[in-house]
């Protein structure tokens, strides 16, 4: 008899105050292995907190986080960070470096170092499965247009091959047709890739795009979670306000 | 008001003050301690000497000529109230290699470098560049702040040498071209007057001075709160910080090498 695998992330009474502004309750949160998480909820209700406590970029002031079985404190901090790709709200693109070199900036530097012809190579590949042309490849970050620096965010995010992907708010400011191109990409990549996807949004049309499950922050706990497709059919007042974009109802608009 | 307020202020003021210290202390030891160790981002060394030592040559070349030039006429038309007026070579080269010289080149660094380097790193910090570099496993202190400190610590002498040269030249030229020195006599005063301490303290100097601005600008740059007002606030922060530590320390050295 073959032993279940853990969930690829998993998250236990994790709390986060900033001074006396409690953002994090007690977020309890399950991800399978090699499915596609969104997590929605209102501004500033935490969600890119969340995400960042499981990179260790901020650490919880209670509470466990564990990566593939084991707490995200065990083991090599760049082996643990190796195992993730990020995409950025705002692209976080080093403006100082070509677009090539922003998409093979692991592979030019650390444990995963090639050489310098091999790295572009593989840079220009993923350049094209997000839809760029190679001639973008020397370009600056700046001379690009906001959706193009979405996608060569995205080709960063994966250049390495990671387990996981992290999507943070991937549509904001882009217009719905390159919004829509994105979700498309973000789920041919995880499909492809069979990665473990966690996305932020509030863009109800990438969750239903994007997401195999969807978690609703709200209050500094997960009200709701369950399968994308039960969403809509799902009783939480919460979640229905949220999903509907009612200013009636359990959350208060202004906040 | 009670009695106890003023006090209060005047301890919490205090208390900030030493924890401010404390977290600059600090900085600087894990910065020195990226520097001394493994991996080295030669790229970013190389283009953090270019940026800090050939770029600022323009700026430190006309400001020392400039001072070496007015310090001249200052020193002829003040020796000459007591017929002093022969001094000229000996004063300007003095005045030039220990003190104006690294405290004008380490001003125009915290001008120039400082500040940029506060901007570059805040902006990164509110763009999440940060954030992105360390999911890219490149620990930011590694990549940003040791190649900056160790090109300041290098570059900074040299271009405080490059500062006392042309500010002793700066003198040199308005007093043989409108003081009426004899060219040959007055660079033969300079170079007999000047001893080997002169020179080794203007160096040292410039070290400390490289090295308080590198850290400054990268301090207030990782410090930065968000958006553009966090960004001019690092910028302006680190600025005066840099001046008045290169003021303090310049003291301090000044003490050290040439208390009798």
């Amino acid at each position: 008899m073959t032993e279940a695998l853990p969930p690829m992330i998993e998250m236990r009474h994790v709390a986060k105050a900033f001074g006396d502004k409690t953002v994090l309750r007690d977020v309890h949160l399950s991800i399978p292995r090699g499915t596609s998480m969104v997590i929605i909820g209102g501004s500033g209700t935490g969600k890119s907190v969340t995400l960042k406590c499981i990179l260790g970029l901020i650490e919880p002031d209670a509470g466990q986080i564990f990566v593939d079985g084991h707490d995200m404190h065990e083991g090599d901090r760049d082996a643990f960070l190796a195992r993730f790709g990020m995409l950025f709200q705002g692209g976080a693109l080093f403006d100082s470096l070509p677009v090539w070199q922003n998409v093979a900036f692991r592979l030019l530097r650390g444990a995963l170092k090639r050489p310098k012809r091999e790295a572009r190579e593989i840079a220009i590949e993923k350049l094209r499965r997000v839809g760029l042309t190679p001639d973008v490849a020397d370009a600056f970050p700046a001379e690009l247009s906001g959706g193009m620096q979405k996608r060569v965010g995205l080709a960063r995010a994966i250049a390495a091959d990671p387990e996981i992907i992290f999507f943070d708010e991937p549509t904001t400011g882009l217009d719905p047709i390159m919004a829509g191109v994105i979700n498309d990409l973000i789920r041919e990549i995880v499909t492809e890739m069979g990665a473990t996807a966690m996305t932020i949004t509030h863009d109800m049309s990438s969750v239903r795009a994007i997401a195999d499950d969807v978690a609703m922050l709200h209050d500094g706990v997960i009200k709701w979670t369950g399968p994308v497709a039960e969403m809509d059919r799902a009783a939480d007042p919460y979640l229905q306000q949220f999903i509907h974009g009612r200013a009636e109802g359990p959350i208060e608009a202004v906040r | 008001m009670s009695l106890a307020t003023p006090l209060a202020l005047i301890g919490r003021a205090a208390l900030g003050l030493l924890a401010a210290i404390g977290r600059v202390a600090l900085f600087a030891c894990a910065a020195i301690s990226h520097v001394v160790r493994p991996p080295v981002y030669g790229r970013e060394f190389l283009n953090a000497l270019l940026q800090i030592g050939w770029l600022s040559l323009p700026v430190v070349g006309l400001t020392a000529v400039f001072t070496g030039g007015a310090l001249a006429l200052q020193i002829y038309s003040g020796g000459a109230r007591f017929n002093a007026e022969a001094v000229v070579p000996q004063i300007v080269a003095i005045g030039m290699v220990r003190e104006l010289g690294p405290v004008l080149v380490g001003l125009m660094i915290a001008a120039r470098v400082t500040s940029s380097i506060a901007a570059e790193i805040a902006t990164m910090k509110v763009t999440e560049q940060i954030d992105a570099l360390v999911t890219l496993s490149t620990h930011p202190m590694k990549y940003l702040v040791a190649p900056r400190l160790l090109a300041a610590l290098i570059v900074v002498p040299l271009l405080v040498a490059v500062g006392d040269v042309i500010g002793i030249f700066g003198g040199y030229f308005v007093a043989t071209g409108s003081l009426g020195f004899n060219p040959a006599a007055y660079l033969e005063n300079t170079v007999d007057f000047l001893e080997p301490l002169d020179i080794v303290s203007s160096l040292v100097k410039g070290c400390a001075f490289g090295g308080i601005a590198a850290l400054m600008g990268c301090y207030y740059g990782m410090q930065s709160g968000r958006g553009a007002q966090g960004v001019g606030r690092a910028t302006k922060g680190s600025v005066e910080a840099a001046a008045v530590l290169i003021l303090a320390a310049n003291f301090l050295l000044t003490g050290v090498f040439f208390s009798i």
